[in-house]
């Protein structure tokens, strides 16, 4: 990994944003994200993560707050004085230039002598590897090409730092996968720091330093990809990212790493995170490879039900159950019991350790999109 | 395609059959009816058969012989018991001044005559009948197919001697008039384009509501009848119009110093600027509407001002719909004519008028068409070599 600094580069403090003045894009956001960082913006479709992104890159003004680069505010500075290299979503190649014009637009505009252009250019085509396609236009390129193109003319003027919409949005899945590892390699190469925007979750779990999970205009959790695979804090983090089986209950009891907390068909020890109080409703997470087949004393949790469906995936198996009021409730086993061995209708032991399984406090109606400004 | 035309593919061509005999019997036919006509006359030929036979063997030196009198007089008497005689008269009187009457009167003498000389008793009717230039003008005016509408229109003549030569700089009116055309066609195109362009623009990167508003201030005069919107400018631009009224109460001139505004150029300039700008807004604004903002933004992001994202980014990709529109705009006022008609004066007419003129006044339908089509091959070769410059399939309509 590329040294990611403890210098902070980007900062967002108390950031909101309103386009009609009644509902908020984005919501009192604190942000911050260190040099050399592969810092990653997640969330579904309109939860607010491509508006940071455009405030940040000047082409919205926060409504509230502050956003700062390098310590600098940066409210009165053009988008063209930022000298923040952006990807769109649809590349906004310029589709009447060759790729060595597109390439070379933003050092003519920078007044940059006609030598060091070719040199430039030469150089950044060779790190997104497509040299010899610079008298070819963007029509006549791969989506996977003008993706490149795109990277290249966003690094050619050698910014620090780098923005990225939703880049991979338009490739298939194989391409997709192929320049997450390109644009990953070139982020680490080149030690710039991106902002990046997706609403693909194994995207950004396999690209990024630090993901900053978006729900409703407000930040859930930022983490490293595995902090937040593992710890999730809130009730949306723990059903977004990967699967999760998610259920309901009532907090009787709180020690110290350990909860109890009562559902449908039991007590059920989990691991309390963040405010938890008895008689407080929680959410409980846990996820389907960590549950397992009971054996006798294995488990802190043990639990019985019926198997309403088998899924027979290859090395492993999916069995839905009804359990814990979550009648969806998925456990994923490893396929060495063999297909066969386990039937729709038969009763099953399943349980899981207290770590595994997290008691959430309930996300609060604060979330709802709908909340007034100012309030 | 080589597939052989199905049942299917062939009942849907047969569609097409009601708008192809439309256009055949309302648009080909009289365009093809005109552009016969401009080198087509055989008018006098069929009346004057045999005396056409009898001068094609004249060499034109001088008064033909007694024959061809004679020959003459019975075809002119034959044809004013026909009363046919008018339009032919009127024919041979475009080629030489002063025929008309001559023909007429000499038909009219000769009503019941039998005279000893035919020559005396016509050139005693009306002298023109001693001139050469009587006999050519009848012998040409006799030819069935001919150049000289073109001739014509190309302000062109024959000397005596049957060699074309140019016509005596005051007698000039079509070539003048048809650069005149192209100039004012020329001028309102550059100048819709620089009123349209940034109407378009607004109009394409406007929130929808506005830009729907903003569409509609565009669409709504182009609804309205063209008779009214013109007429309206004459209100509008006349003397003791709003436009001179207000300079008048404002000062910048003095009552006696009243502009004209109308019935001269600025007349058509101004009306048909006005008539023409949707034909330019539209394919602008259907272009730009396809570009997306994004590319002002990308030529920002990477450092370039306005101005520079503008020209380098924006304007071409505009292009094809500153080609659609200044093409369209062109080519419209190039063959306007009400506007011109009614606003233009005697200064602001343009080449349409003149055809008009012929059609209507002077009934010379020969010469009207023959304008027709030098307008019409004008217009084709201006397009021919615009698509050599410009691309006609990089042009979008919308």
């Amino acid at each position: 990994m590329a040294d990611t600094g403890t210098e902070t580069h980007v900062e967002f403090r108390g950031v909101s944003k309103t386009y009609d003045g009644r509902t908020m894009v984005v919501r009192d956001l604190d942000l911050s994200v260190r040099k050399g960082e592969f810092f990653t913006l997640l969330g579904p479709s309109g939860s607010g993560k491509t508006t940071c992104l455009m405030m940040l890159a000047g082409f919205e003004v926060p409504t509230a707050g502050e956003i700062s680069i390098d310590g600098r505010p940066v409210q009165n500075i053009p988008p063209r004085k930022r000298g923040i290299g952006v990807v769109f979503q649809n590349y906004a190649l310029f589709p009447h230039m060759t790729v060595r014009r597109n390439l070379a637009f933003p050092l003519e505009v920078r007044g940059v002598p006609a030598d060091q252009q070719s040199e430039r250019i030469q150089r950044v085509l060779e790190i997104v590897r497509l040299e010899g396609f610079e008298g070819r236009r963007p029509s006549e390129l791969s989506g996977g090409q003008q993706q490149r193109v795109a990277i290249a003319r966003a690094l050619v003027f050698e910014p620090n730092l780098v923005l990225m919409d939703e880049p991979l949005g338009a490739l298939d899945r194989r391409l997709r996968e192929e320049m997450q590892f390109e644009i990953r390699r070139i982020q680490q190469d080149l030690g710039v720091t991106v902002v990046y925007v997706t609403h693909d979750q194994q995207e950004a779990m396999s690209m990024s330093s630090r993901v900053a999970v978006f729900h409703h205009g407000r930040v859930q959790q930022v983490a490293e990809p595995e902090v937040l695979y593992e710890e999730p804090e809130r009730e949306f983090v723990a059903g977004f990212i990967g699967d999760n089986n998610i259920f309901r209950g009532r907090i009787t009891s709180v020690g110290r790493g350990i909860c109890e907390v009562e559902t449908p068909d039991g007590i059920v020890k989990a691991f309390p995170v963040g405010e938890c109080r008895p008689g407080q409703d929680a959410v409980l997470a846990i996820r389907p490879e960590r549950v397992g087949l009971a054996k006798p004393g294995l488990f802190s949790n043990e639990f019985e039900a019926r198997v309403d469906g088998i899924l027979f995936i290859g090395d492993h198996l999916r069995l839905r159950l009804n359990l814990c009021g979550n009648s969806d409730f998925i456990v994923k086993i490893p396929n060495i019991v063999g297909h066969g061995a386990l039937l729709t209708g038969d009763r099953v032991s399943v349980g899981w350790a207290v770590t595994d399984c997290r008691a959430l406090p309930l996300d609060g109606l604060e979330e709802s999109p709908e909340a007034e400004l100012g309030a | 395609m080589a597939r052989p035309l199905s049942g299917a593919r062939l009942r849907a061509a047969a569609l097409t059959l009601p708008l192809l005999a439309f256009v055949a019997v309302t648009f080909m036919a009289p365009l093809g009816s005109m552009l016969v006509r401009s080198f087509y006359e055989p008018h006098v030929a069929d009346a004057l058969p045999q005396t056409l036979e009898s001068l094609r063997a004249w060499d034109g030196s001088s008064v033909p012989d007694e024959n061809t009198f004679r020959i003459l007089a019975t075809e002119l008497r034959l044809l004013d018991q026909q009363r046919k005689l008018g339009g032919v008269a009127t024919r041979i009187n475009r080629l030489e001044g002063g025929m008309r009457s001559a023909i007429m009167d000499t038909a009219r003498a000769l009503r019941d005559a039998e005279p000893d000389s035919w020559r005396e008793a016509m050139t005693a009717a009306d002298p023109a009948w001693g001139t050469e230039e009587a006999w050519r003008a009848v012998r040409r005016a006799g030819e069935r197919y001919t150049m000289r509408h073109y001739l014509n229109a190309l302000d062109l003549d024959r000397d005596p001697s049957g060699n074309i030569v140019a016509q005596s700089p005051e007698r000039r009116i079509y070539l003048p008039l048809l650069l005149r055309t192209l100039g004012v066609s020329l001028a309102i195109t550059v100048i819709c384009l620089i009123l349209g362009y940034p109407v378009a623009y607004l109009i394409a990167n406007a929130s929808p509501g506005r830009s729907n508003l903003l569409l509609l201030l565009v669409l709504v005069p182009f609804w309205t009848s063209l008779l009214v919107r013109t007429t309206s400018w004459i209100v509008l631009l006349q003397n003791q119009g709003v436009v001179n009224d207000l300079l008048v109460a404002v000062g910048v001139i003095g009552d006696d110093g009243r502009l004209a505004l109308v019935y001269n150029m600025v007349g058509t300039l101004v009306a048909m600027t006005q008539v023409l700008l949707p034909f330019m807004i539209l394919p602008l604004y259907a272009v730009m509407r396809s570009i997306s903002p994004t590319y002002l933004r990308a030529a920002s992001s990477l450092g370039a001002t306005f101005p520079q994202g503008f020209v380098r980014v924006y304007w071409p990709q505009s292009l094809p719909g500153v080609a659609a529109g200044s093409l369209l705009v062109f080519i419209l006022s190039i063959g306007y004519y009400i506007t011109p008609a009614l606003v233009g004066g005697r200064t602001g007419q343009l080449i349409s008028n003149m055809i008009a003129y012929h059609m209507q006044e002077s009934l010379n339908w020969g010469l009207a068409a023959a304008l027709g089509v030098i307008l019409l091959v004008t217009v084709m070769s201006l397009y021919l070599v615009y698509n050599r410059l410009v691309g006609i399939e990089r042009m979008r309509l919308s």
